[in-house]
């Protein structure tokens, strides 16, 4: 699904070259869920925005799907983004005073798709708030404005879900709520990229990898996870 | 209170007269955030107001914007006595009227800034919002920025994005709660700048700050204390010249 071969990454900051990413291979396959850790500044937040096509490489390859994505021009970057990968953020990013189902609907709104309300409703009973479809985000509870943020993720069917922090911005028991919501997904054969540096939640997933300064600390399959346990 | 009437004879485009607003909480616990309130911003102005944390500032914005009604006495936008319309009413003169910086909605980061811009006025026609969203972005000056993503812009670039996404409806007047609260010296300066230009331009600004660097910009500083106002007075910096109509 995903395979990244000595991907670099490099910002200039006036004439100075900063290298954020070292040289990364990773390979995330199909129906996987692997969480991705490191402290501030280890170049976590880079590695999702390359794996999410928000930001290109500076150097080395990315195939995502069988395609090499890393020397396509925006608009095509754009379109992988569209129909392939679902975000979810620390911070829900909906839209105010608008309703869940049309918060949910945005995603077919830029693709121009019609009978959007059907599909939005779907994917809202699929995270459990097929009874709040109408309210409002100032009506909702964090775990529930996330909920609302993941349906909006999973509406174009993606080929996977990548959650940056996805639990940030909630207290534990919505943490452990959101999270067990994202391993039934991933039981359902959604495949999962979960980028966080709490070690409880990235207990749930199957596998950790640990960046530390810009390079591939260790990759490990996670012997007991958080949700097989409760 | 200010002693000198702004420059020539505008029109006043806020008004808000013995303006008080209460938060009742549990029910029964009235908390009240704003008392007696009189303002009048004239068409054109740029205000700062000042005030502590819980003094008020952003209740006042809230106000202002229309996202929240006056508890006691009047506030006319535009000329119009917002708490005698249907809420119908009160959606059509905001979007007319008043564009609202929120603080929490911030850009979505897996969109393009334009489609960013346009996210207000999403279930309009594609192609007029397209069309709108990239004047907006002209009047913030990152025309050419519409197709990049938000991950590769700069602080201050991204905060102009917001305020793009503010002014989508070319509205008479802008709101910021704290356009400079996150950003560094030089991208706060930038920001500032830009709202000069907008003001320049003939735009009403209104915004709140807790820094004296960002308040400086305004012609006025309306200081709030305990929900009241304590001070209103001109910096004596003048409205930009106009040099830049097309903004």
């Amino acid at each position: 699904m995903i395979e990244l071969e000595g991907i670099t990454k490099s910002y200039r900051m006036g004439t100075t070259e900063m290298p954020v990413l070292h040289g990364i291979d990773l390979s995330i396959a199909a129906g996987d869920m692997v969480a991705i850790m490191g402290p501030s500044g280890s170049g976590k937040s880079t590695l999702m925005n390359i794996l999410g096509c928000l930001d290109t490489p500076t150097g080395g390859r990315y195939r995502l799907d069988g395609t090499d994505v890393s020397q396509l021009t925006k608009r095509q970057l754009a379109r992988v983004r569209g129909s392939q990968i679902g975000f979810v953020f620390q911070s829900f990013n909906l839209i105010p005073r608008t309703d869940a189902i049309r918060n949910v609907e945005l995603p077919l709104v830029y693709s121009g798709i019609r009978r959007r309300h059907r599909r939005a409703r779907s994917a809202l009973e699929q995270v459990g708030l097929g009874e709040r479809l109408r309210h409002m985000p100032s009506e909702l509870s964090g775990g529930q404005k996330q909920r609302v943020a993941i349906a909006r993720a999973l509406i174009n069917e993606p080929s996977i879900l990548l959650a940056d922090e996805p639990t940030g911005a909630l207290d534990t028991r919505s943490s452990v709520e959101i999270m067990e919501l994202l391993v039934d997904l991933n039981n359902a054969g959604a495949t999962i990229v979960v980028i966080t540096h709490e070690e409880e939640i990235a207990e749930f997933a199957k596998r950790i990898v640990r960046l530390r300064d810009g390079v591939i600390g260790s990759d490990e399959p996670v012997r007991e996870r958080a949700s097989l346990s409760a | 209170m200010p002693g000198d009437v702004p420059a020539g004879r505008r029109r006043h485009v806020i008004e808000l007269d013995g303006v008080g607003k209460v938060y009742r909480t549990g029910g029964r616990v009235e908390v009240p955030a704003l008392h007696d309130i009189d303002l009048t911003i004239a068409d054109g102005e740029m205000v700062a107001v000042v005030g502590d944390s819980g003094s008020g500032t952003s209740t006042l914005l809230n106000v202002l914007s229309c996202l929240d009604l006056p508890s006691r006495g009047r506030y006319r936008l535009d000329g119009t006595d917002v708490g005698r319309l249907s809420e119908r009413r009160l959606r059509r003169l905001r979007g007319r009227t008043v564009g609202f910086v929120f603080q929490s909605f911030d850009l979505i980061p897996d969109v393009t800034v334009r489609r960013n811009v346009e996210l207000p006025m999403i279930y309009t026609r594609t192609r007029k919002r397209r069309a709108k969203a990239r004047r907006a972005l002209e009047r913030v000056g990152l025309a050419e920025h519409e197709a990049d993503m938000p991950v590769e812009l700069f602080e201050a670039q991204r905060r102009k994005v917001l305020i793009a996404r503010a002014l989508i409806n070319d509205p008479s007047v802008l709101l910021d709660d704290e356009p400079t609260g996150e950003l560094d010296a030089d991208s706060a300066a930038e920001v500032m700048e830009l709202f000069s230009q907008l003001n320049g331009a003939g735009r009403t600004i209104v915004y709140a700050t807790h820094s004296e660097e960002t308040a400086g910009y305004a012609q006025r500083i309306v200081e709030l204390r305990d929900g009241r106002v304590v001070a209103d007075r001109r910096t004596g910096r003048r409205r930009p010249p106009p040099t830049l109509r097309a903004v």
